[in-house]
């Protein structure tokens, strides 16, 4: 992962694409979202939705599971280059999350990540608060999914 | 009876709960969708801002989704939701923690571009046992009306 730092507004990473297949999408809607249209495909496409689409909180939290594999990629880089390693901190939450269009069976996701701001905390000067718009685009380049997150990250030399 | 756009005015609508999450399940939706290692491992979480293990916010908020769905959302006429206008996850989730949901709706009016159905939004506050808050969600919802039903 980065430092503070090294991270600009304007900065663009594309995190990788995730296949949300049947089975997967059943499997985060029983433990979590049971509304028909994310658990059958006839009440699908009877829908809103008209297919079996995934639930919001399984796209968000792929997302999330993407950010998480992005991070780790760059922390083996940096080690790789005899770099220090930054942890990052907890999220305080996120805004405008929209979900824009449905995640249906089969639909790959590509997920990217551009920094829209940062600054250093107040209260706790060894850390930066950096906000990003994590976006999902459908494999017809269609925008399917947006949300403005921000997170703690540390400060170069701060630990 | 299904819960109609009617069936949403402003104001509180329910405290559901409590629900217990376990250890286990934490540090299994941390392995799928959050593997840092404040959600995975139990002295790195110590050593990180939070000082313990703590669950994934996205976890907390799929929890809560659930909480909504077994309160009244599965059975309500919902159509979906087109977002979230924020999350706030202001203290850890723990293991053993027992959650409470309390949901009001803070606003529901009439959709302009499909007149069948209405926007409700609700504001969620999950707390843990203690009462303090862990998580405050507001996020609309589209339900159908009674009188617009075919």
């Amino acid at each position: 992962m980065r430092f503070f730092e090294q991270m600009e507004v304007g900065q663009r990473r594309e995190l990788g694409s995730f296949t949300f297949t049947a089975d997967a999408i059943k499997k985060f809607a029983a433990q979590f979202d049971p509304q028909a249209f994310h658990l059958d495909e006839e009440e699908g496409h009877k829908s809103l939705f008209g297919g079996l689409a995934a639930s919001g909180w399984h796209v968000g939290s792929v997302c999330m599971k993407l950010l998480v594999a992005d991070a780790a990629r760059q922390a083996k880089e940096a080690l790789a280059r005899g770099e220090e390693v930054a942890v990052w901190g907890p999220s305080p939450g996120f805004r405008e999350l929209r979900w824009i269009g449905p995640v249906l069976s089969g639909d790959t996701i590509s997920f990217a990540s551009e920094i829209v701001s940062k600054r250093t905390s107040d209260t706790r000067p060894e850390w930066g608060i950096l906000q990003a718009r994590n976006t999902g685009t459908n494999q017809r380049g269609e925008l399917v999914f947006s949300l403005l997150a921000t997170a703690f990250v540390p400060r170069r030399g701060a630990a | 009876m299904t819960l109609t756009f009617e069936d949403f005015p402003p104001g509180r609508l329910g405290t559901f709960g409590p629900r217990h999450v376990t250890r286990e399940e934490m540090l299994a939706f941390a392995a799928e969708f959050d593997p840092q290692p404040m959600h995975l491992d139990e002295e790195a979480a110590k050593a990180s801002m939070l000082q313990g293990l703590s669950g994934s916010g996205w976890h907390l908020c799929s929890i809560m989704m659930r909480m909504m769905f077994d309160g009244f959302i599965g059975r309500t006429a919902s159509m979906g939701s087109p977002g979230v206008n924020e999350v706030r996850w202001l203290a850890p989730l723990r293991p053993d923690d027992d959650l409470m949901l309390e949901v009001d709706v803070t606003d529901a009016r009439v959709s302009r571009s499909r007149p069948e159905t209405g926007i409700v939004t609700l504001k969620g506050v999950a707390r843990n046992a203690g009462g303090e808050v862990l998580c405050e969600m507001v996020s609309p919802i589209i339900v159908r009306r009674r009188e617009g039903r075919a």
